[in-house]
C-alpha cells in the first residue's frame, strides 16, 4: 500500500504540509478562505529544533494499536489505511494513549482527528506531498 | 479446527480477529448470555452523557461482522459447565457445544460488597453493561429530579457520575478510599481531578463508607446520613472464572495465562477482563482490566488457537479518560524516580527506573501521550535517546535520526 513516508534530510522546516493538509480536510474551496484568520489544526505536523526538522502524520501501521485499543469502534482499517469515523468516537483518547508516533490529536468538535490520506476529501491524494516543495515527504510503496 | 468462545466483548473480537488472521475459514461459534452484538461496555457513560447512541455503540464492529467472519452466535444463552475431557461445553437448558480449541472470555461482574439493609433500596443498579445504563436512565428519567449516591470514586464510578451529573438533582460520590481514582492515581493529580469533578457540583464524601442503608436514607460510618433517590454500586469488578476453574484451569484471582494467552488445561485459552496479566512495569501479575489488553489478549489467544505462534508479553496498565471536560491519561507504576511538572491547569509526572521509563501521568494536555507510553512498552533504554528532550515533552526529536527513519521512513 502506498504510504507517506517521511525523509528529514530534505525538510526545510516551511510548514507548507502542515497548511495544505488543515485546507485539504477544511472543505472550503480556496486556501485563503482556509486558513486566513484561522489557527490551523493539521494532521500532519512539523517537529523542529535547531537545524532539524521533519514531519509527523499516522505510519498506517499494518498492525495499529489505536484501532486494537478503540473503544467505540471508531477507528478501522479501510484497504490498509487507517480511518476515523468522527460520528462514532466520543473523544476518550485512548488512541492518543496507544499511538507510538503521537500521529492522533484532538479536535475542537470532539472526536479524534488523524491523517485519512486525503482518501475522504475531494484530492484524493495526500495534498501535504503535493504541497513540499523539497520532496521531503513522499507517497510511495515501499 | 472447530472454535468456541464464551463472551461476546473485546477479548472476543480480538480472538475472531485473531483466528481469522490465520484459519480464514474453521468454524467459530461465540456463546453470550448477553442479547447484544459486541459493544464497547466503557462506551455506557457516553450514553447517558448522549454522546453515542445505542445504536452506534451496538456498530463497535460493522452489521456483518458475524457473518463476514463466518461466526455463528449464540446469544442470550449461558453457558454452565466446560468439559475438558470431552472438549464440550454445556448450556442451560442441556445443548452441548463441542470444541476442537475454546477461548474464554467471561469477563468480569461488578463487585457488591455485604452492606446492611441493601436489600432495603429500591432504586439500585451497579455500572458496567448496556442493560445496567438503560436500568439506571430509566430511573433518573426526564425531570433533573433525582439525588444520586454513587458508591465508589474509581474509574466506574466517576465515569457514571460525568454520564448523569447534568441530569441530577444531587450527586454524591463515596469512597473507602481517602483519595479519588486509588488504583489510577498519586494524590495530587487524583485532587486535582477531584477539584475539577466538584466544580461541576459533585459531593465527594472520601475516607468514609456506608454503615447502613434504611430505605432511601444511607447511615455512615462517620454517623452522617445522605438521602438519595438512585444508588450506583461501582465499588469494584471481579473476574467471571468459576467456569474455568471448575475445568481444571489453574486460577488466582483471575484465570492463569501465558503470554500465548494459553491457560493450563491443554486448548484452552483466556483473554480480557476474566484474566491476570503479567504487569511489565511493575513485574507483578494483576487484573489488567482494560479494554485494549483484552483486545491483544484475545487476538492472541484466536492466532495461537489457529495454529499461530503468537505472543503478547507487553501488558501494562494504561487509561486515557475524561472527567467532565478535564483529560487524563496514565500508564505503568508509579514507583520510582519522579520528574514532574505542574502549572494550574496542567500535571505531568514521568517516573522511571533502572534505566528505563515505568510510568506517566498526565492530565490537561495530554498531546501525544503514546509516545511516552510506548517507551514503557518497549522497554527503551532511555540512554538510548535524549531524555532532556523527552522530559520537556513527548515528541520523536528525542530519538537518534537512525530511529527516526525507521519510525517515519520504514513500511510498518
Amino acid at each position: 500500500m502506498k504510504r507517506v513516508y517521511v525523509n528529514e534530510k530534505w525538510c526545510l522546516g516551511c510548514h507548507l504540509c502542515e497548511y495544505y493538509c488543515a485546507f485539504a480536510n477544511s472543505g472550503k474551496s480556496s486556501m485563503v478562505k482556509a486558513l486566513k484568520d484561522h489557527k490551523i489544526a493539521p494532521r500532519i505536523r512539523i517537529e523542529e529544533r535547531n537545524n532539524i526538522s521533519f514531519a509527523v502524520n499516522c505510519r498506517h501501521c499494518t498492525d495499529p494499536l489505536c484501532v486494537k485499543g478503540c473503544i467505540s469502534g471508531a477507528l478501522t482499517i479501510v484497504d490498509g489505511a487507517v480511518h476515523i469515523d468522527s460520528d462514532k468516537c466520543v473523544g476518550c483518547y485512548t488512541c492518543i494513549l496507544s499511538c507510538p508516533y503521537g500521529a492522533l490529536s484532538t479536535s475542537n468538535e470532539g472526536a479524534i482527528q488523524k491523517c485519512e490520506l486525503c482518501a475522504k476529501n475531494e484530492f484524493g491524494q495526500p495534498l501535504c506531498v503535493q504541497g513540499c516543495p523539497n520532496k521531503a515527504i513522499v507517497y510511495e510503496e515501499r | 479446527m472447530n472454535y468456541v468462545i464464551i463472551g461476546n466483548g473485546t477479548a472476543a473480537v480480538g480472538t475472531i480477529e485473531g483466528i481469522r488472521a490465520v484459519d480464514p475459514t474453521g468454524p467459530i461459534t461465540v456463546i453470550s448470555d448477553e442479547i447484544y452484538p459486541v459493544y464497547g461496555r466503557p462506551l455506557i457513560s457516553y450514553l447517558l452523557l448522549g454522546k453515542t447512541t445505542e445504536d452506534k455503540m451496538l456498530h463497535y464492529r460493522p452489521a456483518d461482522f458475524y457473518e463476514k467472519n463466518g461466526v455463528k452466535t449464540m446469544l442470550g444463552c449461558t453457558v454452565t459447565k466446560i468439559d475438558p475431557a470431552a472438549k464440550a461445553v454445556m448450556l442451560e437448558g442441556g445443548e452441548t457445544v463441542p470444541y476442537d480449541k475454546l477461548c474464554i472470555c467471561t469477563g468480569s461482574r461488578p463487585f457488591v460488597p455485604p452492606m446492611e439493609g441493601l436489600d432495603t433500596v429500591q432504586n439500585k443498579t451497579s455500572f458496567m453493561t448496556l442493560d445496567d445504563a438503560k436500568r439506571l436512565d430509566a430511573m433518573l428519567g426526564d425531570a433533573n429530579d433525582k439525588r444520586v449516591l454513587i458508591i465508589g470514586a474509581g474509574l466506574i464510578g466517576l465515569k457514571c457520575a460525568e454520564g448523569i451529573y447534568q441530569r441530577v438533582k444531587e450527586l454524591t460520590v463515596i469512597d473507602l478510599a481517602p483519595r479519588i481514582l486509588p488504583n489510577v492515581l498519586t494524590e495530587v493529580p487524583a485532587s486535582i481531578i477531584q477539584k475539577h469533578i466538584e466544580t461541576k457540583g459533585v459531593h465527594f464524601i472520601l475516607g468514609d463508607s456506608v454503615a447502613r442503608f434504611d430505605g432511601d436514607t444511607a447511615t455512615l460510618q462517620s454517623g452522617g446520613t445522605i438521602n438519595f433517590d438512585v444508588l450506583v454500586i461501582a465499588v469494584g469488578v471481579r473476574p467471571n472464572t468459576e467456569l474455568a476453574a471448575e475445568a481444571g484451569c489453574e486460577v488466582n484471582r483471575g484465570i492463569l495465562i501465558d503470554d500465548r494467552s494459553a491457560t493450563t488445561v491443554p486448548d484452552i485459552y483466556a483473554a480480557g477482563d476474566c484474566t491476570v496479566s503479567h504487569d511489565i512495569t511493575a513485574d507483578t501479575d494483576r487484573i489488567l482490566a482494560i479494554l485494549p489488553n483484552a483486545y491483544m489478549q484475545g487476538e492472541t489467544a484466536g492466532r495461537n488457537m489457529a495454529g499461530g505462534k503468537t505472543s503478547f508479553d507487553k501488558a501494562v496498565p494504561m487509561n486515557a479518560s475524561g472527567f467532565m471536560g478535564l483529560h487524563m491519561i496514565t500508564a505503568g507504576s508509579y514507583d520510582g524516580e519522579t520528574y514532574l511538572e505542574q502549572d494550574d491547569e496542567h500535571y505531568k509526572l514521568l517516573v522511571t527506573r533502572d534505566n528505563h521509563l515505568v510510568g506517566f501521568i498526565m492530565i490537561g494536555d495530554v498531546d501525544r501521550a503514546g509516545i511516552y507510553t510506548s517507551l514503557i512498552r518497549e522497554r527503551t533504554p532511555l540512554d538510548t535517546i535524549d531524555f532532556d528532550l523527552i522530559r520537556e515533552k513527548p515528541q520523536l526529536m528525542a530519538f537518534s535520526r537512525a530511529e527516526r527513519a525507521k519510525k517515519l521512513g520504514g513500511a510498518h
